[in-house]
């Protein structure tokens, strides 16, 4: 079973076996709007915790997408840069934006938790 | 109009809109639909396919009333305003000392009277340059107890129609008093899509009745300032403050056209000497069109440079265009770079990405001339 964390600029990690699949979250989906455009990092890559992975932009603006965790790039999604309207059909699922070999797993621990997150997002009003 | 406490102003419509869905945003002081439950693309589509009613009482109405108003306004615009047929409409601009552009307005004879629509941001300062410039010489009412009403699209004539007998017989740039579901509007086939369209004016008591017996036309469908920016942009137009400012002159801004033949002659209008020579010697830069090669957006303030990497120009507009199904720009480039197809470098997150210069707009015009 896997469980998915999340971050406070609304990126999610799902951790499946070695590597961690990460996008954006609904709300982010949904404060951004209409996704036009994605710009995915390069499978190889190494970024720290925080640091600037992807971009994602809307009609009206662009976002940076961070990463999650630090680790290395193992895969990215080609599936949302030819159809950036699934980062909004399917936030979650089909709108993934890239997978992480994670440097140290346990960094995992200090992201919130569903409830964690949802309560989060509640605040944010 | 209302008045929030904290100083934020709505409009008529501020109720209709957060029922709809909208997500409100402060907008030249005030607060504005973005967008509603389906989002800017489907707001967009649905204007160019079919018709969206946007609410536009933010920007500014003003009268003006004299001896001579149209001679009056001719001092202080380029454009041909004695010229007007009654019922007749025009884009001018208020130019200052140096051709620059204050604002951008649409002007229409009624009778003995002008009509002015002006843009928001701007309606203040514009009132204020109406009343010293034309003081003694002309009456200027500022419209605060009206609305506005724009609704573009295709079906929008149909819709019309079907509340107001008379609107069939507008055309293009043409305005008149007319009732629409029994409520006397003052309705132009003008707007700021580059479709069909009609803006309708009206007393603000009425203007949710009016939004609501529309709306409940099949067709039409709420649009927020999302795609109403999305959608002048793809019609190649001015948003004032962004592509036009008091820094460019008509000329600079592709903006002749609307320049009266007989005022690009006589002047007579602020920075006029700097007009006419522009006009006949050219200018150093030029507003155009910008189609990036790729899928990333380059927006406002990207600078713009050439194959050799020397900078060029600046994008002053700039996002996705729906209708045209990829990233369209304009912005002002030095005039040799101004043509056609000419290849641009475009500096998006430090990196610089191949574009060219396009023509505009990037959609057909479908205005209802005859």
């Amino acid at each position: 079973m896997s469980s998915i964390r999340y971050t406070q600029d609304h990126e999610w990690l799902r951790l499946d076996g070695g590597t961690a699949t990460c996008g954006i979250t609904d709300y982010a989906q949904e404060q951004l709007g209409d996704v036009v455009f994605v710009e995915l990092p390069q499978v190889g890559a190494s970024y720290a915790a925080g640091d600037e992975a992807a971009v994602v932009e809307s009609v009206k603006a662009a976002a940076e997408v961070y990463a999650p965790i630090a680790g290395k790039i193992a895969a990215v999604n080609d599936a949302i840069v030819n159809d950036p309207s699934l980062v909004n059909g399917d936030p979650m699922g089909e709108g993934w934006f890239f997978q992480i070999t994670p440097d140290d797993a346990a960094e995992i621990e200090s992201l919130m938790d569903e409830n964690a997150y949802k309560t989060f997002t509640e605040g944010l009003g | 109009m209302a008045e929030h406490p904290e100083g934020i102003r709505r409009t008529p419509l501020y109720a209709l809109h957060l029922e709809l869905g909208a997500r409100m945003v402060p907008f030249a002081g005030y607060e504005m639909p973005v967008r509603y439950r389906d989002g800017i693309l489907a707001e967009h589509k649905a204007t160019r396919e079919a018709a969206g009613l946007f609410d536009v009482s933010h920007m500014g109405q003003f009268r003006i009333r004299g001896d001579d108003p149209a001679a009056a306004l001719e001092t202080l615009v380029p454009g041909d305003i004695r010229g007007l047929a009654q019922g007749e409409m025009r884009y001018t601009q208020f130019t200052n000392e140096a051709g620059g552009i204050l604002d951008d307005l649409m002007v229409t004879r009624d009778g003995d009277e002008l009509l002015l629509v002006v843009n928001a941001a701007r309606k203040a300062a514009d009132y204020a340059h109406l009343r010293t410039r034309l003081a003694g010489r002309a009456d200027i009412e500022a419209l605060e107890d009206r609305a506005l009403l724009a609704m573009q699209g295709p079906k929008a004539a149909a819709v019309l129609a079907r509340h107001a007998a008379e609107s069939g017989a507008l055309v293009f740039m043409t305005a008149a008093a007319m009732p629409v579901g029994g409520i006397d509007c003052f309705v132009s086939r003008s707007g700021y899509t580059g479709e069909d369209g009609f803006e309708i004016s009206l007393p603000a008591a009425r203007a949710a009745d009016l939004a609501r017996l529309l709306l409940a036309e099949r067709e039409l469908t709420a649009v927020g300032l999302g795609a109403r920016d999305s959608l002048r942009l793809e019609a190649g137009l001015c948003l004032y403050g962004h592509d036009i400012d008091e820094a460019t002159t008509p000329v600079e801004a592709a903006l002749s056209w609307s320049i009266g033949k007989r005022r690009r002659a006589e002047g007579g209008f602020p920075g006029a000497e700097v007009v006419q020579r522009q006009l006949a010697q050219g200018v150093s830069r030029r507003r155009v069109g910008i189609r990036p090669d790729g899928r990333q957006p380059v927006r406002e303030h990207a600078e713009i440079r050439d194959l050799e990497g020397g900078p060029i120009g600046v994008v002053t507009s700039g996002g996705f265009g729906p209708s045209v199904g990829g990233p369209i720009a304009m912005g002002y480039v030095t005039a040799a770079r101004a043509a056609p197809d000419t290849p641009l470098g475009l500096v998006v997150r430090g990196k610089t990405l191949p574009g060219r210069v396009s023509r505009l707009p990037f959609v057909p015009q479908r205005y209802h001339r005859s």
